[in-house]
């Protein structure tokens, strides 16, 4: 059965109301832009989205949180977006913070099957409250979970077919650990080639991990975000 | 250039002294971004923490918009350049495999702690690298204007702002001077061009070894 989506309404189809989504990029960089387009005209609400930023005002992310239709964030770096600030004030979406490093390792842990560990970073900070501490070799750590999500929603440059995939510069960041992370993961590309096209050796996720495939109609340029066809 | 550009060029070009030989090094955003355009010996290699070591300077025909460090800027990237995720860029970070982290902040104690992610009675709305940043560099080096915007000094007896971490960093650098942490004690170690220890000691609240 193709992996292949050919219109956004399919791509979409497994996010449902209430969902945890994982959604890919740095800013806008190397987000999934048709993919959030499409959440913006679906009738969904409540979701819990982990990603690093919440996009811009009114730009990737920034979209579905004027929507309303984030119920949670779970991010490292909100500041990027002025409008989350002013949406927490009004109590209109609650928020987790997570030192960038724990959040990475910690969609690494979930799509690994591991639990939960413990890191140094965040001891004796703020961000620290209610954590369990533990002392290894004579160093205090603290333990964070593992998350995982029912969808992820990711960018990559070029999918073959079978869905293994390659990515471009720094559109890589959080992608290919969301891909590993979610029951469900959908991939914005950029190009659809056969198999055979991407040599063994430069494939940084292999087929196993993507549900969907789904060709992009928006792309990031130096101008911002175009449509295309 | 205004004054305040000079001010944070001066910083950047004496940080920029410190980075000599083969190491790893992890800019900041402000004034530790502008490190870089001192630094001519290629074996002092940039890493950014959204994927990339081998950070370059770009020309403005260049820009790719799917090129960029930590800041968003647009950046180039080096020959011999790796892109990799972001867990794995935070295992060099936290793992203990960039040698240097040039870093800005709100605010540095005398015993070396900064605060430079949150204010207090502001929503805290985001920590990016900075706590990952602190625990795993292996050296820490802040650059700094000596006092904030209404001329309070940014070198405290103790942060009034939350810290980023509890480990101290290793030594700060500001437009008036240049201080080593040991022993969680900051000590002078220079003066910048035409100042003098009095101006030192009249715009630093922190306790210091001369």
């Amino acid at each position: 059965m193709t992996k292949i989506h050919h219109d956004v309404d399919t791509a979409l189809s497994s996010v449902k109301n209430g969902h945890t989504l994982m959604v890919g990029g740095f800013g806008l960089i190397g987000a999934p832009l048709t993919l959030i387009d499409g959440l913006t005209k679906k009738d969904v609400s409540g979701l819990t989205v982990i990603s690093n930023n919440l996009g811009e005002p009114g730009k990737g992310l920034g979209t579905l949180l004027s929507q309303k239709k984030i119920k949670k964030a779970i991010g490292s770096y909100f500041t990027s977006n002025r409008e989350v600030g002013d949406a927490y004030q009004r109590g209109e979406i609650e928020l987790e913070l997570l030192p960038q490093g724990t959040l990475s390792e910690s969609m690494r842990a979930g799509g690994a099957g591991i639990g939960g560990y413990y890191t140094k970073t965040g001891v004796g900070t703020d961000l620290a409250k209610g954590k369990e501490e533990r002392e290894i070799n004579g160093q205090t750590y603290l333990f964070e979970p593992a998350i995982r999500a029912d969808v992820a929603l990711i960018k990559a440059w070029k999918a073959d077919t079978l869905g293994n995939l390659i990515y471009y510069k720094t559109a890589r960041n959080f992608n290919p650990l969301m891909a590993t992370a979610a029951d469900i993961v959908i991939v914005e590309v950029e190009e659809i080639v056969e198999p055979g096209e991407l040599s063994p050796e430069e494939i940084v996720t292999p087929h196993l991990f993507v549900d969907g495939i789904f060709l992009a109609r928006k792309r990031l340029t130096k101008e911002g975000v175009i449509d295309h066809e | 250039m205004s004054d305040k550009n000079q001010l944070q060029e001066l910083i950047a070009k004496r940080a920029a002294q410190e980075l000599t030989g083969s190491c790893v090094v992890n800019l900041g955003i402000g004034i530790p971004t502008l490190v870089a355009k001192f630094i001519e010996d290629p074996t002092v290699y940039f890493h950014t923490e959204n994927g990339l070591l081998g950070v370059a300077d770009v020309e403005e025909d260049q820009i790719d918009p799917n090129l960029v460090n930590a800041g968003k800027m647009p950046v180039g990237e080096t020959v011999g350049a790796s892109f990799f995720n972001s867990a794995e860029s935070f295992a060099m970070i936290r793992g203990g495999h960039v040698d240097v982290a040039i870093l800005g902040v709100l605010q540095v104690d005398q015993t070396g702690q900064i605060a430079n992610w949150a204010v207090p009675g502001k929503n805290i709305m985001g920590v990016g690298g900075a706590m990952d940043l602190l625990v795993g560099a292996k050296k820490v080096i802040v650059t700094t204007t000596h006092t904030s915007k209404d001329g309070k000094s940014k070198l405290l007896k103790k942060c009034t702002f939350p810290i980023t971490s509890t480990r101290s960093v290793d030594m700060i650098i500001t437009e008036l001077a240049v201080f080593e942490i040991t022993d969680n004690q900051l000590r002078l170690i220079e003066l910048m061009p035409d100042v003098t220890i009095e101006e030192v000691r009249e715009k630093t609240e922190a306790d210091f070894i001369e």
